[in-house]
């Protein structure tokens, strides 16, 4: 059991470790970068590797290696806040349904309840289709995130909920009771400290899901517009795969190697974080 | 042409007609026809079903672009463009087996021009005759314009003749194939007409095919996978980068017919009521500003970087591809940002620093919005975004869901700038005449004026009237020659680039003529066989 222990405690600090590096030079991409990221070179078309382009330039000349670190400043930077936006909410919206009863109760859940049935995809293309045209690329990839962020509370709320439920039938908050504890102190005392490790977890393992969530939409070219960089867009060149089978792998590893697989190895660090966490 | 000329040359097989016919020809559609009504047809599946099971009176040959007698073995117009008269080819059936009679012509036409009916051919008929009278008599058909109408005959083309007397229009066809069978979701079945009326120069009964298969696959991919399988035989409107790939596949048959009729374009939004800053309405009905972003724009670069060199610089509005009606005295306009900042300086703009002001110290910027999913324009509009910058002019580009940019370049007019395709479907410039008139929806730039705008929109207005009402093909050229001068000069529509026909073609699969003109390779599907000997070799 002491050997789980200190071995999960070490896989987390290595995930922290590494979750920092790429936090680093995704926040240095101003300094890291060789070029500007929506620069076209246009005599260098989907040039290979070079000392000039580490990796190569994309099917508009432009620098790859600089267009991944600021794709991977905007995602990596707007995800976990919009992670964090939804789990306060659900924090918020999950505690207000586990302390009340009767009508107040029915409609947070079934408002939950229809938030998590709500085709999300579907919603997020209509609500960027009504935002005013002349909204700054930055602002469009922050409301972006937001409404993520803001339509992912449903989840959180409903294990919080539980949460709540769980923890104020406790034998600690029973014998606080009898103490003559009073409510507040009951919350901010017995039940915040219970709630906190499903909160973290809850929003560790939201990040890789928005993540994913802003790469979808980029695949399909809702995202943020097409000059700038997000590991949305960048995942957007993997399109032809489909389509060309391996010798496309084979012939421009180089495509696939950086954007998807930083997306997935964030993605697995952050989901081995929350592991530990819910240990 | 030159096109033409050299994949003339390079399909000899192709072109030579079976000992024996028979066979299916495997295609894909990449949409559910909307109905099997050629009257109605408005979309692609549906006009290429139309396109094959149905016969008209005259045909406009896609190879020649000229009109050619179909069911109808010869016409006369009158010299006022009032009348037109149609004497019928005798003994022509449908595929009921019943006669072709004048009757059935009368019928068709009435029922097309029936505004209930909201047929897009009809309705464009009746916008540029009036009323039309048919008159049948034996085997002659006279028919009378309330209008003059410029080249009646090709109006034909479009007039599907149906059996009067038949109840559904797929019932009795007088095309080179019927519908036997439609899953819909999955595929449709066409089966060889047994009462079609044309024979090849041999004598023996056309359709060579015994029936063609149309898949319904809306994913352009899986389509490629099964045509490499040997699932398809056809394919048309390859994207550059398959076309390249195909190209390089051993014993494949990757063609490119040259450019197409379509465009890709963009423009800005000079409509009074469209809610847009006044400032910002005034850049974008500045003839100068619109010409110095034209003279910007690196049409070449768009070409080699976004269509691999599978496009063709855009000059005017008409393709090179229409070969009888472009204007080729207008030029392409070379890019020169230099002469650019020039024309703009003769408006009232300024380069200060890294940024254009206009004559009140707003700086130049505007967002321009296209459709999501279409790689091709995404990275044209990133491209035009560079080059406006080396002038200047900050541009942002808006990716929008299709129904979303449908709805604001049409009812709400919420955008400056739009960059679209336009598919040329018509060679004919009444085909345009939604598109020109100051009047019409389609006017995109400012739809639906009561009065024209500008005196150049008046003078585009009468060209389009003249041209349409004329009765000889030298009025009417020099007419719509003069249109194409004046959009070049004025610019409302900024055209890019004419994407190259694109098409691949099973080594299976003989009697193939790819041309520019829609259907691309099923224009002649009724000479169009399966090459025997290499399908059996390839089925072993």
């Amino acid at each position: 059991m002491r050997h789980t222990v200190s071995l999960g405690r070490m896989v987390r600090s290595v995930c922290l470790f590494a979750l920092a590096l790429v936090y680093a030079a995704a926040l240095g991409a101003g300094v890291l970068a060789p070029h500007p990221p929506t620069i076209q070179f246009r005599e260098q078309i989907a040039a290979p590797p070079s000392a000039g382009f580490p990796l190569g330039t994309d099917e508009l000349g432009r620098d790859r290696l600089s267009r991944l670190l600021h794709g991977c400043r905007v995602s990596l930077a707007l995800a976990p806040a919009a992670a964090a936006f939804a789990v306060a909410l659900g924090a918020l919206l999950g505690g207000v349904a586990a302390l009340s009863r009767g009508w107040i109760r029915a409609a947070l859940s079934a408002s939950s309840d229809l938030t998590l049935a709500l085709p999300w995809f579907f919603l997020l293309v209509s609500l960027r289709a009504v935002l005013p045209m002349d909204l700054d690329p930055a602002a469009s990839l922050a409301i972006t995130f937001f409404l993520l962020g803001a339509l992912g509370w449903a989840g959180p709320s409903k294990v919080i909920q539980a949460g709540v439920v769980q923890a104020l039938q406790s034998d600690h908050v029973l014998a606080a009771r009898a103490r003559g504890a009073g409510f507040g102190r009951i919350l901010m005392s017995h039940v915040a400290p219970a709630l906190l490790p499903v909160a973290s977890g809850q929003f560790v393992s939201m990040v890789p899901v928005f993540l994913i969530a802003e790469a979808n939409l980029g695949l399909l070219g809702l995202g943020v517009s097409e000059s700038t960089a997000s590991l949305g867009n960048l995942l957007k060149e993997l399109e032809p795969a489909a389509a060309f089978g391996p010798a496309f792998v084979l012939n421009s590893w180089w495509l696939l190697g950086a954007p998807l697989l930083l997306l997935i190895v964030t993605a697995c660090l952050f989901c081995l974080s929350t592991k530990e966490v819910n240990s | 042409m030159k096109w033409l000329v050299l994949l003339a040359a390079a399909l000899p097989a192709m072109a030579a007609p079976p000992i024996a016919g028979g066979g299916t020809l495997n295609m894909a559609i990449q949409g559910e026809p909307r109905s099997l009504d050629p009257h109605v047809a408005a979309e692609e599946p549906s006009e290429l079903v139309a396109f094959l099971t149905h016969g008209v009176l005259i045909r406009v040959n896609r190879a020649t672009q000229q009109p050619e007698a179909e069911l109808a073995e010869s016409w006369k117009a009158s010299a006022d463009g009032r009348t037109l008269t149609l004497t019928l080819r005798k003994g022509v059936r449908f595929s009921n087996g019943a006669l072709l009679g004048a009757a059935d012509v009368c019928y068709s036409l009435n029922r097309i021009l029936d505004p209930a009916l909201d047929a897009p051919n009809g309705d464009s008929l009746r916008g540029a005759a009036g009323k039309v009278g048919c008159v049948a008599s034996g085997a002659t058909v006279t028919l009378r314009f309330e209008k003059p109408l410029a080249a009646a005959e090709r109006w034909m083309d479009g007039i599907a003749i149906l059996a009067s007397g038949s109840g559904a229009p797929e019932k009795a066809v007088l095309g080179p194939f019927t519908v036997e069978s439609w899953q819909p979701g999955s595929h449709l079945i066409l089966r060889k007409n047994p009462h079609y009326w044309r024979r090849d120069e041999a004598g023996r009964q056309l359709p060579y095919l015994d029936s063609i298969r149309l898949e319904i696959q809306r994913n352009r991919d899986i389509e490629v996978m099964r045509f490499e399988r040997g699932e398809l035989d056809l394919i048309t409107n390859l994207a550059p980068d398959i076309f390249e790939r195909l190209k390089a596949v051993k014993g494949g048959r990757a063609l490119e017919v040259g450019a197409s009729l379509d465009a890709e374009q963009l423009w800005f939004n000079q409509a009074p009521g469209a809610p847009i800053p006044e400032f910002k309405r005034a850049w974008f009905r500045s003839r100068q500003f619109r010409a110095a972003i034209s003279q910007s724009i690196r049409r070449d670069d768009m070409v080699r970087i976004v269509y691999k060199g599978h496009a063709t610089p855009a000059a005017g509005l008409v393709s090179p591809a229409n070969l009888a009606w472009v204007n080729s005295a207008v030029k392409n306009v070379p890019p020169d940002p230099k002469a650019a900042l020039a024309l703009l300086r003769t408006d009232g703009f300024q380069l200060a620093g890294q940024v254009l002001r206009d004559r009140s110290g707003n700086a130049v910027e505007f967002t321009i919005i296209t459709n999501a999913g279409n790689k091709s324009r995404e990275r044209m509009a990133s491209l035009i975004q560079q080059d406006l910058s080396a002038i200047g002019i900050k541009l942002r580009v808006v990716s929008l869901d299709f129904p979303s940019l449908i709805e604001r370049i049409t009812r709400s007019l919420d955008y400056e700038a739009c960059l679209l395709g336009l598919i040329g479907a018509d060679l004919d410039p009444n085909g345009q005449m939604n598109v020109w008139l100051s009047s019409a929806a389609n006017h995109q730039w400012n739809p639906n004026q009561k009065s024209p705008a500008t005196p150049w929109e008046a003078e585009i207005d009468q060209l389009m009237i003249q041209q349409a009402s004329a009765s000889s093909m030298a009025a009417r050229k020099r007419a719509w020659d003069r249109v194409q001068a004046i959009v070049a000069e004025q610019a409302p529509f900024i055209y890019l680039i004419h994407p190259n026909t694109l098409v691949a073609v099973s080594s299976t699969v003989g009697g193939v003529r790819p041309v520019v003109m829609r259907p691309h390779l099923l224009w002649n599907a009724e000479r169009l066989f399966i090459n025997s000997r290499q399908a059996v070799t390839q089925s072993k």
